[in-house]
């Protein structure tokens, strides 16, 4: 019965969409008010229908009901609970609901506290945003419902794949959909900026938190599938360029060059048509990673189970989608006039700089991804684009980007003195002059970009602490002067700061992990010792047990340094009961400088155990870099800029809007 | 989904049953430099039944095999590239994690490059035009202000709407 | 380039990216074309499969035998690979026709296996050879059974076909190919 009214719930949800997608916009066309007024209850109504489609599936899932194709296909009675919750979106159908129902609650969040748009705006993207879910809800009562039935009924179910029953995993896809959903405001907001033909420092401002927001959830979404890799694979590889990973990182590239690209439009009305151009291609690069996933047109570690008639309704949701919007971009992106100057050497010069290697970077992996399908297309054989093509083409790339962002900062609007900016950088310079002779001495023979990497952390992360103090003008006049400057800076502003410091840690992480990790693969017998990177790891031997629905294989290992007991290591190998698949749970202490990471594997006839031992340097700044950028995210968003004559971030508690 | 079984069976006869376990201690060489060498190589080939892992990362009993093959001709005192063409050789370019410069990826390998030239070019052109200095090919804010009269204009603004623009624009902020 | 028509190139890339989509979805990405094709059959030698008796179980085959100037098929299959299961009666099928010689290449088989598999469904082939380290199978290209070869007269290999035969493919792919090797 439950499941029938998620159905039906699902089916109402459609049709209130429709009506949210083309009376408000009618309305706004004609100044209709009431028309207009209709958009706030159809949206929250759409999100209430939504709310209990997806209770109902959830309610599938946690009671085992396996007459539900969908949970017989994904759960088992004795999964945990987490895990029969989180299987509610691990699997095509039910994250295409997930998908819908965080659209939905995003357009009630704009319903909500969206009363200080002008109507006629705020009819056109709660409109846009009905149109884009119409075509998700098509989708899934078409060709991918997830409350079809299944009878007989099996006594149990399929069970989730083991790999996705993980804490981390679990959270990936809804951090990644809010991140991607949030993009979809943005979107709107362009489109309905482009059909009323005006964009200005008001719709940039508000068009900013949702942006942000959705940018906060894509970083952190895209981060949490990196730190699972990097636990779970049992190598600690955390980034792959698979097709999948390239789909999600595309929209983030793009959607950081839209976050610096509407600032310009806000504070010098300038680069309209490109940021609006943004602002569409983050989210088409968004539902272009749908296509991708779900299609079949690519393989890929992700790729939900292909059907062909799946994938030509994405396609033609794209098409209409994109195609349509570009299309209106293509129509009335010649109206938007800039009047903003700018001399090529000022901020938005630099911010300009920064919008153009994002953009030709996303391109490239973009290109990358889609070459083996294009090559295929016409005919030119298969040709495999893997890690060694990414790496070759993204890092050089990003190289003059993060030597410009230390100056960027630097530079004041409209006209800037490149000579004074760069003078600021001396310690900027001098540190990461510094920091490759250290790097350089301490690891002599590594790899070339291990000593470029650190240098240009260290010189954008000096870059940014030089422009902070001389904001809060350090040592320029006394230092209760300075403190009180920098108690006033506003949020914004610390946000910028620590969203950049922040990438410099994550960037100095990325080095070390990449460039001098140390591996060691052996048969080791209880009692043997390792020795890798100045840690001895001792082998204590390995143990048999069972877990929930898994055996265990429990190996211990006692790691020492100059004698004394670091810590002790307990990786495990599992073996799932339902699907017979194994999976390992690397044993991994963090320290400051690295991580000691130990895997065990099967015995052989000698009675040795097969263990890789790891020592992976700076991972842990990659966590905490990217935590620091996620936070100062965050505290940009909570500027009170934002919550003036904005809509507010749902959940965030901020003042009221309107008055100031 | 009638579908289904066909590519069920497809994948179970596709891929090797028995699980390995990535690089094992059995299949290392004892010469450090050629195990180093081994490893390097792995890492630039695909393992073609898996999804998008090399077979220095799979555990694909093929990845297995292709591994101790690199290992055997390396020890047979083959370089790097003759390992590189055996392989190659029997499973064709699709095998290379890293695509050969050839005829058919030229539009793959220079694309970055022409793209971000055609980026640079257009910023540059961008910037000449809406750089405030008058004059040159029909750039300047001027001419951008004459073609934006002529054009159809936008609905102006309510005295309500000008009244929120005006305190929206005073909290400007560094 | 007149702004207007700047501003029609986003949507130009994404409608010839759409295209490609299109096609794309008619192609399957898993199926990698075999790099031999238009190459002479490897070098090799495959012995019988043993079956205890010295001569072992029927014949092997080599390379030699791919230069007497007939069409022959190779079929690579193992007790081990279900679809092989599937496809075997059109491999006897195939066989019965006598249109080509019809070559079994048992990969990555134990002998117990393998003469067990036979004996239950029938051996179709005209020899075996057995490759229990499936060394001559990787020389084949050989990653994904079953897998059928359709070698020339020559020696040279002109037809790969991925994944079990059934009639449709028999009737479709291989058999045309075979038929267009006879003229």
């Amino acid at each position: 019965m439950i499941p029938e009214i998620g159905h039906f719930a699902l089916i109402l949800a459609l049709l209130v969409a429709f009506v949210q997608a083309t009376m408000p916009m009618v309305g706004a066309h004609r100044g209709n008010q009431a028309w207009m007024a209709i958009a706030r209850p159809a949206a929250l109504t759409q999100f209430g229908l939504v709310a209990v489609a997806f209770g109902c599936l959830t309610q599938a899932y946690v009671t085992s009901d396996f007459s539900v194709l969908n949970v017989f296909q994904n759960s088992h009675t004795a999964k945990p609970l987490l895990y029969k919750i989180s299987g509610v979106w691990g699997n095509h159908e039910g994250s295409l609901l997930l998908w819908v129902m965080i659209l939905s609650l995003f357009g009630s969040a704009v319903a909500l506290f969206g009363t200080n748009l002008p109507p006629g705006l705020r009819a056109r993207v709660l409109g846009v945003q009905a149109m884009i879910a119409l075509g998700f809800y098509l989708f899934m009562l078409l060709t991918s419902n997830p409350f079809e039935r299944l009878s007989p009924v099996p006594l149990n179910g399929n069970d989730l794949n083991p790999l996705l029953q993980d804490p981390g995993l679990a959270f990936h896809p809804p951090m990644l959909y809010l991140g991607y959903v949030g993009f979809s405001m943005a979107f709107s907001f362009a489109i309905a900026a482009l059909i009323e033909g005006r964009v200005d420092a008001a719709w940039a401002r508000w068009v900013r938190p949702w942006a942000l927001a959705a940018w906060c959830f894509l970083t952190a979404g895209i981060t949490l599938g990196s730190w699972w890799a990097y636990y779970e694979l049992g190598w600690g590889g955390w980034w792959f360029w698979d097709p999948v990973e390239n789909a999600s990182f595309m929209p983030w590239l793009a959607g950081t060059a839209l976050l610096h690209s509407s600032t310009v439009v806000e504070k010098r009305d300038t680069l309209k048509g490109w940021t609006i151009l943004l602002a569409i291609v983050t989210f088409s690069l968004s539902l272009l990673g749908t296509f991708l996933v779900r299609s079949g047109v690519l393989t890929s570690v992700h790729t939900f189970a292909t059907d062909p008639a799946r994938g030509i309704f994405i396609l033609g949701l794209l098409i209409v989608v994109i195609g349509g919007s570009l299309a209106l971009f293509a129509w009335r992106g010649p109206a938007l006039v800039s009047t903003g100057v700018f001399q090529p050497i000022s901020r938005e010069g630099a911010l300009l700089f920064n919008n153009l290697v994002m953009t030709t970077a996303a391109a490239a992996v973009l290109l990358g991804t889609l070459y083996p399908l294009l090559l295929d297309a016409i005919g030119g054989g298969k040709v495999s684009v893997g890690a060694p093509f990414f790496n070759a083409v993204f890092i050089p790339l990003m190289v003059p980007m993060i030597v410009a962002m230390a100056v960027g900062p630097l530079l004041s609007w409209k006209r800037a003195d490149m000579k004074p900016a760069l003078s600021r950088l001396w310690a900027a310079g001098g540190v990461m002059i510094v920091a490759m002779i250290a790097v350089w001495a301490v690891e002599t023979d590594g790899p070339f970009m291990g000593i470029v990497g650190i240098g240009l952390a260290a010189w954008l992360f000096m870059g940014i602490l030089s422009e902070l103090a001389g904001r809060i003008r350090l040592l320029q006049g006394s230092l209760s002067e300075s403190l009180s400057r920098l108690r006033r800076t506003p949020r914004a502003a610390w946000g910028m700061t620590l969203a950049h410091l922040g990438l410099a840690i994550t960037i100095a992480g990325m080095t070390g992990a990449g460039a001098w990790k140390v591996e060691s693969i052996q048969a080791m017998k209880p009692g043997d010792r390792v020795s890798v990177a100045g840690y001895d790891f001792v082998f204590d031997g390995a143990r048999s047990g069972t877990g929930p629905n898994y055996s265990i294989l429990s190996g211990t290992f006692r790691v020492l340094r100059d004698g004394q007991l670091v810590t002790m290591l307990y990786p495990e190998k599992r073996v799932y009961n339902v699907s017979q698949q194994p999976t390992t749970e690397a044993a991994i202490h963090t320290t400051f400088l690295g991580d000691l990471y130990a895997v065990v594997g099967d015995e052989d006839e000698t009675g040795a155990f097969v263990t890789r031992l790891y020592f992976n340097p700076l991972v842990g700044w990659m966590w905490a870099g990217v935590l620091i950028m996620v936070f100062g995210g965050v505290l940009s968003l909570s500027d009170r800029r934002h919550r003036v004559g904005a809509p507010k971030k749902r959940g965030a508690g901020l003042a009221q809007a309107a008055s100031a | 989904m009638k579908t289904g079984p066909f590519i069920l069976a497809l994948l179970l006869g596709l891929l090797w049953t028995a699980p390995a376990w990535a690089v094992n201690p059995d299949e290392m060489l004892a010469d450090p430099v050629l195990e180093k060498r081994a490893r390097e190589i792995s890492k630039g080939l695909r393992c073609l039944v898996c999804q998008n892992q090399s077979i220095d990362d799979s555990d694909a009993d093929l990845a297995k095999d292709l591994r101790i093959i690199v290992r055997n001709r390396l020890k047979a005192g083959d370089s790097d590239g003759a390992v590189v063409d055996y392989v190659v050789a029997r499973y064709g370019d699709f095998v290379l994690l890293k695509p050969p410069f050839k005829g058919t990826t030229l539009v793959l390998w220079l694309g970055p490059a022409v793209i971000g030239g055609l980026g640079l070019w257009a910023m540059i052109a961008f910037l000449r035009r809406h750089s405030g200095q008058g004059g040159g090919q029909g750039g300047g804010a001027q001419a951008a202000i004459a073609k934006a009269a002529s054009r159809p204009r936008p609905p102006p603004l309510t005295d309500d709407e000008k009244k929120k623009l005006r305190k929206l624009l005073k909290e400007d902020g560094p | 380039m007149s702004k207007r028509a700047i501003y029609l190139v986003p949507l130009s890339v994404f409608l010839v990216m759409a295209v490609y989509f299109a096609i794309g979805l008619t192609k399957d990405p898993k199926i990698i074309p075999s790099a031999l094709i238009d190459k002479p059959v490897p070098e090799f030698s495959l012995p019988p499969i043993d079956n205890g008796a010295p001569q072992g179980y029927g014949k092997g085959f080599s390379s030699a035998d791919f230069k007497a100037g007939e069409i022959s098929v190779v079929n690579v299959f193992a007790s081990w690979c279900l679809p092989c299961r599937a496809e075997h009666p059109f491999i006897t099928k195939l066989s019965k026709m006598n249109v080509a010689k019809v070559y079994g290449l048992n990969f990555k088989d134990t002998p117990k296996n393998a003469l067990k598999w036979l004996q239950e469904l029938g051996d179709p082939y005209d020899a075996i050879g057995a490759d229990p380290r499936g060394r001559v199978g990787i020389d084949w290209g050989v990653y994904g059974i079953p897998e059928t070869f359709v070698v020339d007269g020559t020696g040279k290999i002109y037809f790969k076909y991925v994944g079990p035969l059934n009639g449709d493919i028999l009737e479709n792919q291989i058999l045309p190919v075979i038929e267009k090797l006879k003229r």
